[in-house]
């Protein structure tokens, strides 16, 4: 039997190579764990049929010594990327019938890797929340706590990782829905500079905000997938190459903490002596520690909560059940409308919608909307002025370790604020890394890097250094 | 807000929305907007240093078109039968709807 707590991509991709087991054997292995423990969990909402027929597949390939970076890797993928002729459904009833025609460009470039997909992955629907409790089909649970919530929204594919049901997943990052469910589960939870990994065959939340990443159990597997995953893409104009982002600053070893901010109300005292001690340990790594002052960086909240909802208004306008999806017959096709969307839609993706249409209704699109977009302005100018001095701004992930299923579910605003620590890096662009840094009791936690616009190579070797990769 | 421009919203989001769902919505709102709004606030007493208002802010030198040339379309037709297979409702080759006048 493979011990698969101990197996990272690197590791697998050696063994595989050295015969010591097959993708087969592998994927099997897998298979059973997922059979065995995924009913409590519920991370996968389907596990494809073909996937030892996948790692047949690559081991035909590893027979013809073919090398690829992920040749034989089992992955799991969050249900809002598009994979080609299977069911893709964004946590969402509207989809519940929906089967892609196409590999969304993420996907594409994880199968000409040579990775076997192994299922797609429950998620908050249409990744909106943070908890995973917004999905139509359930309630993903934390592998460490089943009582309590997986984080949000990629939920399904941080538990698949951290219960070994895959060697890694891919998630989508908003506000914060790869890096938090990673720091409640234990994992590496990573997302790059807005541009660099193609959305496209990505559903749509925030367009401006979203980017795909990776869960890992290592620093050095996330580079991997990551430099698989990145590049321009003629099928998302937002992509952006190597070069766009040159250096600003030599790399130094230079963390600023913007104290204000992380000694803010309702950060747990847990999560602050656990963040003093990651402080710790990167000045024993030989990282200079300073203080930044960071004014705006608290707004991003707030900005996020009205660019986000006017946004996704504006992307979910197509699900109307006319050309894909749930179709509700109403009276009239405005009826229709009116009946596919209505049950449709979950709550909460209801709340953000007619949210985002009131932010940007006349007579409130200056205030709102046009207020947030300023403030993303001087939010980002501040970050990017604060990375000429320092290489990596560090807070904690998340402002208390996993909470309780059912425990924000009445109370929307508190939810929101669980994307405290993760939301300015969307608002920003820059590329964040959620790392474990630690347990309370038997509860993961995570400290998050952030770094310069296209400095994710800072990133990855801080990284590698505190998990000592 | 009140549960009179909730319901509004919903109809221009097309959404519909049942009575407890909107009054829920009403209270809810209050809080999120309550909390949003310190944007407003910020911008308002922002003033760059070397021009004035928040306004200046989004106007961005740097913005690029970046939409390629409209050319090498692909050939007619391959995808018309995998994206009509996900259409609720179709006659030939054509997506189905009501009539709207």
């Amino acid at each position: 039997m493979i011990n698969l707590s101990r197996l990272t991509i690197k590791s697998a991709r050696e063994a595989l190579k050295k015969n010591e087991f097959s993708a087969h054997e592998l994927v099997e292995t897998y298979l059973e764990t997922i059979k065995e423990k995924d009913v409590d969990l519920f991370a996968f909402l389907e596990v494809f049929e073909d996937a030892l027929e996948q790692a047949d597949e690559a081991d035909k390939k590893i027979a013809n010594r073919e090398d690829l970076p992920l040749l034989g890797i089992p992955m799991a993928i969050k249900d809002n990327m598009l994979i080609k002729d299977r069911r893709v459904t964004a946590g969402s009833k509207i989809l519940e019938n929906f089967f892609s025609p196409i590999d969304g460009t993420a996907i594409k470039k994880l199968k000409d890797a040579g990775a076997i997909i192994i299922g797609r992955t429950n998620m908050d629907e249409f990744a909106m929340g943070s908890s995973t409790e917004n999905s139509a089909y359930g309630v993903t649970k934390n592998p460490y706590d089943p009582s309590r919530v997986a984080g949000g929204s990629s939920g399904g594919s941080a538990a698949a990782v951290a219960a070994n049901f895959a060697l890694a997943a891919l998630g989508s990052d908003t506000g914060g829905s790869i890096r938090q469910p990673a720091a409640f589960c234990g994992v590496v939870g990573f997302k790059p500079t807005y541009g660099r990994v193609s959305r496209s065959g990505l559903i749509a939340l925030g367009s401006s905000l979203d980017q795909i990443g990776p869960f890992t159990k290592t620093v050095g597997d996330t580079e991997t997938i990551y430099n698989v995953l990145k590049g321009k893409d003629i099928l998302d104009s937002t992509t952006i190459a190597d070069e766009t982002f040159p250096p600003k600053k030599k790399f130094s070893k230079t963390i600023g903490i913007p104290r204000e901010f992380v000694n803010a109300r309702g950060i747990d005292e847990s999560v602050k002596k656990n963040f003093e001690e990651a402080v710790n340990k990167f000045k024993s790594l030989g990282y200079e520690v300073r203080d930044v002052e960071l004014k705006y960086i608290k707004y991003s909240l707030a900005v996020y909560y009205i660019i986000m909802p006017a946004e996704a208004s504006s992307n979910l306008a197509r699900f109307d059940g006319v050309k894909y999806g749930l179709h509700k017959d109403g009276k009239t096709s405005i009826e229709d409308y009116f009946q596919t969307r209505g049950e449709g839609f979950g709550r909460e993706t209801r709340r953000r919608i007619i949210l985002g249409t009131y932010v940007l209704s006349s007579g409130y699109y200056d205030e709102y909307y046009g207020s947030a977009l300023s403030l993303k302005k001087l939010i980002t100018k501040e970050l990017r002025d604060v990375f000429e001095e320092v290489d990596f701004i560090l807070t904690p992930t998340t402002p208390t370790p996993a909470f309780k299923v059912g425990e924000k579910t009445k109370d929307p605003l508190s939810m929101y604020l669980a994307d405290i620590f993760t939301v300015p890096a969307n608002i920003a662009g820059v590329p964040s890394i959620s790392i474990p840094s630690g347990l309370d009791g038997n509860l993961p936690l995570g400290i998050e890097l952030t770094a310069d616009l296209g400095r994710e190579d800072n990133l990855f070797i801080a990284g590698k250094e505190f998990l000592g990769e | 807000m009140d549960k009179e421009q909730v319901r509004n919203l919903a109809k221009l989001a097309r959404i519909e929305l049942k009575d407890e769902e909107a009054e829920n919505l009403t209270h809810e709102f209050e809080a999120i907007l309550d909390y949003v709004g310190e944007v407003k606030e910020v911008t308002d007493n922002f003033t760059p240093p070397s021009s004035g208002g928040a306004s200046k802010l989004t106007t961005d030198d740097t913005l690029r078109n970046v939409f390629r040339e409209d050319s090498n379309p692909h050939e007619t037709g391959i995808y018309t039968k995998a994206v009509l297979e996900q259409a609720p409702m179709k006659a030939g080759n054509y997506i189905k709807v009501k009539k709207i006048l």
